[in-house]
């Protein structure tokens, strides 16, 4: 009769959290900054058809690293969610926070019961009437949620974006000097990032309604230069 | 609330509607005839012209013989490139659109893209068809579905009747109690170069017919400034003309007409 061998809560847990930790890291990093007129989601992506950042709901954005379909996963569901919650309540009770609260829930829990935890980082993003209601939740791959202000990085190598981030920060700058911020954490000073390596979305302010929007290489182009 | 979680071999996709049905918030289809129970909204038009299509609908529902409501809206915009404008047991229809519009942005969202016009003019049919259980109880819904093909650089106008059934039209239609009235206004007015100016004066001509025609059609309420919805649907998307413009319109056709008339032709 075969025993299975022991292994300590401890050991398993950590040897889940290097595993899904190892597939993040592996992917490239996201950054995502509020400015004056909204929020600037920018990510290191030269795929112009595989999204890591996209429109959930009128003011909510979602961003991922990490394992492309299990973010996608992710993302569909909290659509779903969301034009479900808003069809049955109203589009105002559809909220950042709600959600981001979902996601870490499943998360905790595929990370505890499942034999392999999700290799994702997600940040879900709200816009508000003024810079100060922004919202920014990051959900890590074990349900881990934090409330970050101004800007939230993520992905490999967060930490030191997030401190270059630190150091750029501006409260009120515009677009441009956001981004141009955000590109030169994600690139560091030994890389330049081109509009073409870049997928940048906006969550407009202004916007009546639906404040998500892609920018174009052109678009970023010229924000950069 | 839970995250809707559905296994890759079952899950309802870019569908809003069964996405409801998995989640439970699909309605029941009650027995018997309730035709009475709900007002009913009415005429409405929708006319090509150079740089797109203009819809207008006035905002009367009626119940019976009563005025239900003055100011009910009956022209929606479907998204950014398209309009519905609704005929029929208003609850519903405005129902049906609130949900035909969570479906498109839905697809949108979850796709990545956005449906073609026709891809929208058959989600609208089969959303009519699955209606039909209740048309047969007396809420019958006969929309009109209007917008700008961005592939084909063109407006383009459909209707529908309550089985669900979808008819291209080619430059014009009208639907409602008033439909016929605002029908032949437009046929005997309409050109294949109107502009948008001419487009909006025949859409109000035509509404205006029909409520002189129409009892179920209310034309322009001056006393509560509550006058017909009127948009147009262009490359650059939906946009509503402004009340202003439309209570111009009408006024300077009641101005027209009472001086070629003088208050005495029937």
């Amino acid at each position: 009769m075969s025993m299975p061998f022991y292994v300590a809560p401890e050991q398993f847990m950590k040897d889940k959290a290097d595993y899904a930790r190892k597939g993040i890291a592996r992917g490239r990093a996201l950054v995502a900054a509020v400015y004056d007129a909204g929020i600037v989601l920018a990510a290191e992506n030269p795929s112009t058809n595989l999204h890591k950042v996209s429109e959930i709901y009128d003011r909510i954005a979602f961003a991922g690293v990490g394992r492309y379909n299990e973010f996608d996963q992710l993302r569909v569901a909290g659509v779903q969610h969301a034009d479900s919650k808003g069809y049955q309540y109203s589009r105002e009770d559809v909220d950042a926070r709600a959600l981001a609260n979902l996601y870490a829930q499943h998360l905790g829990l595929v990370f505890t019961h499942e034999a392999k935890p999700f290799e994702v980082e997600i940040l879900v993003a709200e816009v508000a009437p003024s810079p100060d209601g922004d919202q920014l939740f990051r959900v890590l791959y074990d349900g881990t949620v934090s409330d970050e202000t101004n800007f939230s990085a993520l992905g490999g190598d967060s930490e030191t974006i997030g401190e270059r981030m630190t150091a750029a920060f501006e409260a009120g700058w515009t677009l441009a000097a956001a981004l141009k911020a955000s590109v030169g954490a994600l690139a560091g000073p030994e890389r330049t990032l081109a509009a073409a390596d870049l997928e940048v979305a906006v969550l407009d302010r202004a916007a009546p309604r639906r404040a998500f929007r892609r920018l174009t290489d052109g678009e970023v182009e010229s924000l950069l230069a | 609330m839970t995250l809707p979680f559905f296994p890759p071999t079952d899950s309802p996709g870019p569908d809003f509607a069964r996405l409801l049905g998995r989640v439970g918030l699909q309605p029941v289809v009650p027995q018997g005839d309730g035709a009475s129970l709900a007002p009913h909204a009415t005429t409405i038009v929708a006319l090509r012209y150079v740089d797109g299509v203009v819809m207008a609908g006035d905002r009367r529902a009626t119940a019976g013989t009563d005025i239900a409501h003055r100011g009910v809206e009956k022209v929606f915009p479907a998204d950014r490139h398209s309009g519905v404008a609704i005929a029929g047991s208003a609850g519903m229809a405005i129902e049906m659109v609130k949900l035909f519009q969570v479906q498109l942005e839905h697809y949108e969202k979850i796709n990545g893209n956005a449906l073609s016009l026709e891809g929208k003019a058959n989600q609208l049919a089969q959303m009519i068809r699955s209606h039909l259980p209740m048309a047969m109880q007396g809420f019958v819904i006969v929309p009109l579905f209007a917008g700008y093909d961005t592939r084909r650089h063109v407006g383009r106008i459909f209707t529908y009747d309550a089985t669900g059934g979808r008819y291209e039209e080619t430059d014009f239609n009208a639907t409602g109690s008033g439909g016929r009235d605002a029908r032949l206004t437009i046929k005997l007015g309409w050109n294949p170069d109107m502009e948008r100016a001419a487009a909006i004066e025949l859409a109000v001509q035509a509404l205006y017919e029909a409520a002189d025609e129409d009892s179920a059609t209310g034309g322009p309420d001056v006393v509560r400034g509550i006058y017909p919805t009127v948009a147009t649907i262009t490359e650059s998307g939906y946009t509503a003309v402004t009340v202003e413009e439309v209570a111009e319109r009408f006024a300077a056709l009641v101005q027209r007409r009472s001086e070629s008339a003088g208050g005495n032709v029937p």
